[in-house]
């Protein structure tokens, strides 16, 4: 029986319950809209960019704990670090996520606060709750206009 | 086999269906997700084992036994549609993929026949996605304008706001027969006299309706019914377009290729008549037949035993549910099949699936394909608990001690 507190950790509801970094950034460079079609998660990520570095972001989300918990860490981890870092962790989480085979403590560590997500490994209907603010992150340093969805 | 006689005998009906016995998490599995989908009686099971063990070849084509008796077996599971709904003949009943296939054919087929720049198609704000998409392609190739009438805040259709929407370009009023996002039972009967007064056509979706109540198309005089084979405990894959047969006459094919046809030539290929004309290429046989015995399962033990059961069950999920402080009811008509949907304070409707499903209850959450519904009630999703034939107080207890255990997990 895999315990569902693995998936709803303190720290994740916490971060449901008050999301850092929520609400509209005005201006912003950067901005993208995410959604999720089978659920109806939608997420929108705002961010301002300078000599490649996020200086600031935000988001608005309507979903689930697991869309907005990822959603506000991410704000948390990536603000003020290099677009290409950014990138990097995404790239890291979302492998680690979706990989079949087992994972080590050590890169367990790599994900720093994002770890305890990973619990979502063991619900794979719910991956894409917490890769869509991610994608939608992605989406806006690509200058993605259109929605980007996790289909 | 749960027999017509005598009380209804719910263990004698859950032992028909093998999967009611399975475990899941190491929990009995309690099934309430019927609306999106329902469990196979073994006697369906059976049917198809039996089409594939001894009566199996292609249908209306060869000249040999197997073929006769495979040909014979799906001609008598179109009979059974036809019984089922009362019809007035059996090629009135046309085999398709699902509800969704039998109502892209009407729009496609019908659709552009008759559909004209001005002209109006009438739905309700309830609808499937498959009741409007097909529809919003037609209309957009016809320069028709479609036009929604609106619900109540329990999700009851206005029917006088439906009358002011139908005048003399409407040509289509297609709604459902029971809104699969709510549970609403729409009068049909009423919203089809007024169609008819105005010289509009009715296409009812019938997928939330048959398996809950016995329709009668004759009474209605609904000029399109569609139902879906898999929510009636038959196989997926297989549906029932009914149409009358003037109607259906007049429409041109809606795939060609084999079976559908009289003759071909490279100048002219005239078209095989009612049901053959719209089904084109090798059917889903099997799934015919499987349809078939799933009607005569449900027939057996009397649609309106059925009704009764799922009333006791829904009126009992209702109460159980609605005296839960933190539960919002979405959709509270008077007149209901037994589908439940609601939400939880502060709880997402994903979060809730994936806590209950842990606990071994299954329940659909999300937008339910009816997305404007979702709107309508300023919701992103609901969780959706839908009951059959084989569900039992028991399991709406055990779903009100798992929606326990949700708050357990995100109580504060």
């Amino acid at each position: 029986m895999i315990d569902l507190r693995s998936l709803y950790q303190d720290v994740i509801l916490d971060h449901s319950r008050n999301p850092r970094n929520s609400g509209e950034l005005e201006p912003c460079s950067h901005a993208a809209n995410g959604n999720n079609p089978l659920c109806g998660d939608k997420v929108r990520v705002y961010m301002q960019v300078g000599n490649g570095k996020i200086d600031d972001i935000r988001f608005e989300a309507k979903g689930c704990a697991i869309s907005v918990a990822s959603a506000s860490m991410m704000t948390e981890l990536i603000k003020g670090t290099e677009i290409g870092d950014a990138r990097e962790t995404f790239e890291r989480f979302h492998e680690i996520v979706t990989r079949k085979g087992e994972i080590s403590d050590d890169e367990i560590e790599t994900l720093d606060k994002l770890a305890t997500l990973i619990g979502v490994r063991e619900f794979p209907m719910r991956v894409k709750c917490a890769t869509l603010p991610w994608h939608t992150m992605t989406a806006a340093l690509d200058g993605v206009d259109d929605d980007v969805t996790t289909e | 086999m749960a027999v017509a006689n005598g009380a209804y005998d719910i263990d004698a009906i859950r032992g028909d269906f093998p999967i009611l016995g399975e475990r899941v998490y190491d929990k009995p599995l309690v099934y309430l997700d019927n609306g999106a989908s329902a469990q196979k009686p073994r006697a369906v099971i059976d049917s198809l084992s039996r089409v594939y063990e001894t009566e199996y070849a292609n249908v209306h084509r060869g000249v040999h036994y197997m073929s006769q008796k495979a040909t014979e077996a799906m001609e008598g599971a179109r009979e059974k549609a036809r019984a089922f709904i009362n019809a007035e003949h059996a090629h009135e009943s046309i085999f398709v993929r699902g509800a969704t296939e039998g109502i892209n054919l009407v729009a496609s087929s019908w659709g552009r026949a008759n559909l004209e720049a001005g002209d109006e198609i009438v739905l309700s704000v309830m609808e499937h996605h498959s009741n409007i998409v097909p529809w919003q392609i037609v209309a957009e190739q016809t320069g028709a304008a479609i036009r929604v009438a609106p619900i109540d805040d329990d999700g009851v259709l206005d029917m006088d706001a439906l009358e002011s929407l139908i005048g003399p370009r409407t040509r289509m009023v297609a709604i459902t027969h029971v809104s699969n996002a709510l549970g609403t039972v729409v009068p049909v009967d009423e919203a089809i006299r007024i169609a008819h007064r105005h010289g509009a056509l009715v296409l009812l979706d019938g997928c939330q309706a048959v398996p809950h109540m016995a329709i009668d198309v004759r009474a209605l005089d609904v000029d399109f019914y569609v139902y879906s084979g898999h929510k009636l405990y038959g196989p997926s894959g297989v549906g029932i377009l009914y149409g009358k047969e003037s109607l259906l006459k007049a429409m041109p094919p809606y795939q060609g290729g084999g079976e559908m046809i009289e003759t071909v030539t490279f100048e002219k290929t005239t078209y095989a008549d009612l049901p053959f004309k719209f089904e084109a290429g090798t059917p889903h046989i099997a799934g015919a037949i499987g349809l078939g015995a799933a009607i005569d399962y449900v027939t057996r033990i009397g649609l309106d035993r059925i009704g009764a059961h799922e009333s006791d069950i829904l009126e009992y999920a209702t109460g159980r549910l609605g005296a839960l402080n933190s539960v919002r009811l979405i959709g509270t008509a008077p007149e209901k099949a037994a589908i439940v949907s609601f939400n939880l304070e502060d709880v997402h409707p994903h979060d809730v699936g994936t806590i209950l499903d842990r606990e071994g209850v299954a329940v659909r959450t999300g937008h339910h394909c009816a997305q404007p519904v979702m709107d309508r009630f300023d919701v992103a999703a609901t969780v959706r608990a839908s009951f059959g034939l084989y569900n039992t107080r028991q399991e709406v207890d055990a779903l009100v001690d798992a929606l326990g255990r949700v708050q357990e997990i995100f109580g504060r």
